[in-house]
């Protein structure tokens, strides 16, 4: 086993951000194959379990956003086209901005497994609007294990509701613990099913160990400001970066 | 077997292959699938069908002679002419250039990069036969891929026990062999005179499917 350096032009032994290889016969850097982003809009994903709010805060994005970026979202939705049609109902996209994919199998597949459905939607996207600058792709309802490869999403958004219970965080899984920010739903229903808020976001915090985490209510503030900012975030650095 | 044949077969290959049922989810939507002994039946009309003609031109696809682009880009148009379902058509395109974006990372090459240039959304078994070196195995390749597509639907759809639908596919080995070797002796015959089964059956099945979609999205793209 060696240890070789990576992402650092200055060469050995810096002490910090080496790769491990297991294979002996590897003396090379790593390739660092990035895909091209130059040419194509910035990916996000909005992931989490059934009836978290993940439709919701699409459109809320959508409504935030869609003055300052051009934007597009594609959806996976199991059997029915209920979600792309309450995008298109809540009238804030055009309805040729909106692709449903058919996933064929639990949406985790669709977007981590095999992501080439929702590659070709998202390239369709593009192909449609050559000035696209954001595409949103919201899975499906799934499971705590469900994230979204980093082949598909530059950044990925994980949902999770506050009627879902509040041990959900403490539960952990890939969503909760890995994706790029974390948002607790639904605040405003806290009393109502007696869920505790402030347990709720410190194991948040505990499982994500630095990652960011926002509570919110759509009920409340409809435009869902802080995560739009958090966006707004990501768009600037990821354009900075390509 | 060539390791670019293998992969290709595998259902984890990540050409986007599990979101297509060959038919099969609107066969079961009309309880024309209900069971292993129907679903057999579906299997072996679509592999001596949709089966035999994507393996004939897969296995054309692996030759091609100095100019394999023109080659190539023939092969993709007399495979939509022995295709009259639109949605058929678009299946076998969509599935084609999921197999070419996984490739072009896998295999980076030459022959596959002037195929996109002609054709960025090439048939499926063009894509597999220009991968695939050996006339069998790419006729192999994607008369199994006619039936494991429609079998595992069947799995998902109507909830029949797995080991029953795998003895199923197991018991069509002798069938497979059969087209694949049909379909490999036409490695050198011109485009135009490949061979055109076909499957009026299927091809109502697909555009049935395809109305529905417009109508309720369904769990498979065909």
């Amino acid at each position: 086993m060696s240890a070789d350096h990576d992402h650092d032009e200055q060469g050995h032994g810096h002490g910090h951000g080496h790769r491990v290889t297991f294979d002996p016969a590897d003396a090379g850097r790593d390739p660092h194959e990035h895909p091209d982003r130059a040419h194509r809009a910035v990916r996000l994903g909005i992931g989490g379990p059934v009836g978290s709010g993940k439709t919701a805060l699409t459109a809320a994005l959508c409504r935030a956003l869609a003055g300052e970026v051009d934007l597009a979202v594609v959806t996976n939705d199991i059997y029915t086209t209920e979600d792309a049609d309450f995008l298109r109902r809540a009238g804030v996209l055009d309805a040729d901005r909106i692709e449903a994919v058919q996933t064929g199998a639990c949406p985790h597949t669709a977007i981590r497994d095999d992501i080439t459905a929702n590659l070709d939607a998202v390239e369709l996207l593009e192909h449609r609007f050559p000035g696209l600058g954001l595409v949103i792709i919201e899975s499906g309802g799934d499971n705590l294990t469900a994230v979204f490869s980093r082949g598909l999403v530059d950044r990925q958004v994980f949902v999770v509701d506050v009627a879902g219970g509040d041990k959900v965080p403490r539960k952990g899984g890939p969503g909760v613990t890995t994706a790029d920010l974390l948002v607790i739903n639904k605040t405003d229903l806290a009393p109502m099913v007696g869920a505790d808020l402030g347990v709720m976001t410190a194991d948040a915090h505990r499982m994500r160990d630095g990652l960011p985490v926002i509570s919110q209510s759509l009920v409340e503030t409809p435009d869902a400001p802080l995560v739009a900012d958090w966006v707004r975030a990501q768009l600037r650095t990821l354009a900075t970066v390509s | 077997m060539d390791p670019v044949a293998l992969m290709l077969a595998d259902s984890r290959f990540p050409g986007g292959g599990h979101v297509h049922s060959g038919g099969l989810e609107e066969a079961a939507a009309r309880r024309l699938v209900t069971d292993e002994a129907s679903l057999r039946s579906f299997l072996v009309g679509r592999l001596r069908t949709a089966g035999a003609l994507a393996a004939a031109f897969a296995a054309a696809a692996t030759g091609g002679g100095p100019d394999r682009a023109a080659h190539h880009a023939e092969l993709d148009s007399e495979l939509d002419a022995r295709t009259p379902s639109p949605a058929q058509r678009a299946a076998s395109r969509t599935q084609g250039r999921g197999i070419a974006r996984a490739a072009r990372r896998a295999w980076p090459s030459r022959a596959l990069d002037d195929l996109l240039r002609v054709a960025p959304r090439p048939h499926h078994p063009v894509v597999v036969g220009l991968l695939v070196a050996d006339p069998f195995e790419a006729a192999q390749v994607v008369a199994y891929h006619a039936v494991t597509g429609p079998a595992t639907a069947a799995i998902r759809l109507l909830g029949l026990d797995p080991f029953g639908v795998n003895a199923v596919l197991a018991r069509l080995a002798g069938e497979l062999d059969a087209v694949a070797r049909a379909a490999a002796a036409h490695a050198g015959t011109p485009p135009a005179d490949l061979p055109a089964p076909g499957s009026p059956g299927l091809d109502l099945l697909a555009e049935a499917h395809d109305r529905h979609h417009r109508e309720e999205v369904r769990l498979f793209v065909s």
